[in-house]
């Protein structure tokens, strides 16, 4: 057990190289999915059909294949069609336009969610539709979307480590490596595992302030 | 103030509103009373575009907008009709993320771009114009329902309407509370405002209302001045509908 902590801590930087990628693979996919998620969203809502049907199948796509598939697609895939990434922002893409499916989805139901009165009464005023959205629809839909959005941002954290697969040396891919040198199997997964833990309890920690943070005005008077 | 000429509504092929043409003069109070269903509430709402109209003409001052060209390239000319004509809901729907002196200037800040100060300054004046000085920093979830009305009541004022359209203000309110409300529209009725009301208190119609019109199955019934009105209907339908109300 002795040697197995002296080994963590020998390999503790190898380890938090590894998280180093999965941090960045994480904020990465959050920031770039809900920008495009985003704009997915407006989409659906929008007037036009053809941009309804876009995002439709857009989501459907990447909501019904598996993760794993649309990695190796990207990294694997798309070379034969002579476009080639690197292995990190092969990753990238894939966890963006991944998350990017269910960001839209959760944000659609969230502003969906608002009652018409609300849109009425900014409409009443004056207000562009696009005024509505950011002083009236957006700040009251993301009550609604903060938690599943959280979710899926802790299920991205973890997903990272399907980057393993496409050879980008994140977390999980390290300690493969480490395990595979020194065998010690179980000390090295746990502590890939802990560091995983720590990371999706950092987010969830953001989320719960945040969520704090939108549901001001029911706690105050 | 308001010219309406030959507003028809469909809904899905039903007729909702059947060729309606009315004109409302600067400082006129108009009440629209009628059985539910009977359109006066699909009538206010498209007097601000809430409700797409099927045709007909409307203006509001000296903003024109013909319904049977289509609307979305009228989308700006709509805007600023609506920044002319304040409509309060009966469901208040005021902004809940907001407090009551933010959900006031919210349309001086946003849509007429004026600064802030300003707007707070005519945002206080207007909340204590409908009693609710202290109320600035409340949100509407602590605030009553005839408050919250009066809050948006602060809203439409905000905006400095030339018109002021109310879709049954009180409907929505517990009994105690309506007489708040209805003494806050009655006191603008006395500033000579222009309002269009449609509601389902007869007696503050009467006493309120300059003129008031009677709506059915889509038409304008009968329509002339208040008290005359009330005391002797004259079409078979009118006197129906009000039978029930006078009776006590």
């Amino acid at each position: 057990m002795e040697a197995g902590f002296q080994l963590a801590l020998d390999s503790a930087p190898f380890l938090l190289k590894g998280a180093y990628f999965t941090v960045i693979l994480s904020l990465g996919g959050m920031f770039f999915g809900l920008l495009l998620g985003f704009g997915l969203a407006l989409m659906r809502l929008s007037r036009f059909m053809l941009l309804r049907g876009v995002a439709r199948v857009y989501v459907s796509f990447f909501r019904g294949t598996p993760l794993l598939v649309q990695l190796f697609l990207i990294y694997y895939g798309l070379p034969q069609v002579g476009i080639e990434l690197d292995p990190i922002p092969a990753a990238m893409i894939g966890f963006s336009l991944n998350m990017a499916a269910y960001a839209c989805e959760i944000l659609r139901a969230a502003i969906a969610s608002i009652e018409r009165g609300q849109w009425e009464a900014a409409a009443s005023i004056g207000m562009t539709r696009a005024q509505t959205l950011r002083r009236a629809i957006l700040p009251q839909a993301m009550r609604t979307a903060l938690p599943p959005l959280g979710n899926s941002f802790i299920s991205l954290v973890k997903d990272t480590a399907l980057a393993a697969t496409i050879q980008v040396p994140e977390l999980f891919r390290q300690a493969q490596l480490v395990s595979a040198r020194t065998f010690e199997i179980f000390t090295m997964y746990l502590s890939a595992a802990l560091i995983y833990w720590v990371l999706a309890s950092i987010l969830a920690h953001f989320q719960n302030r945040l969520e704090d943070r939108v549901n001001r005005h029911d706690l105050e008077s | 103030m308001i010219v309406v000429e030959k507003l028809t509504k469909q809904f899905n092929g039903q007729v909702v509103l059947n060729g309606i043409d009315l004109e409302v003069k600067e400082g006129e109070v108009v009440a629209i009373i009628g059985p539910s269903g009977s359109g006066k509430t699909t009538f206010l709402r498209c007097l601000n575009f809430l409700e797409t109209p099927t045709s007909g003409r409307i203006k509001v001052g000296d903003i024109e907008i013909d319904s049977s060209k289509p609307l979305n390239q009228q989308q700006g000319l709509v805007r600023r009709l609506r920044q002319h004509v304040g409509f309060v809901f009966q469901n208040f729907n005021l902004f809940p993320h907001r407090t009551a002196l933010e959900n006031v200037i919210e349309g001086p800040t946003v849509v007429k771009k004026m600064p802030r100060e300003a707007a707070t300054a005519l945002g206080r004046t207007l909340l204590a114009r409908v009693g609710l000085a202290g109320k600035e920093d409340a949100y509407p979830r602590r605030l009553s329902g005839g408050q919250q009305q009066r809050v948006a009541i602060a809203r439409a004022l905000a905006m400095e309407p030339e018109v002021i359209l109310f879709d049954e203000p009180t409907s929505a309110l517990d009994p105690e509370l309506v007489g708040e409300v209805l003494a806050t529209i009655r006191s603008l009725a006395e500033e000579n405002r222009t309002m269009v009301i449609v509601t389902h208190e007869m007696s503050f119609a009467r006493d309120v209302a300059n003129r008031v019109i009677f709506f059915d199955k889509g038409v304008i019934v009968e329509q002339g001045e208040a008290k005359a009105l009330f005391a002797n209907p004259r079409e078979e339908r009118t006197k129906q509908f009000l039978s029930k109300f006078l009776a006590h």
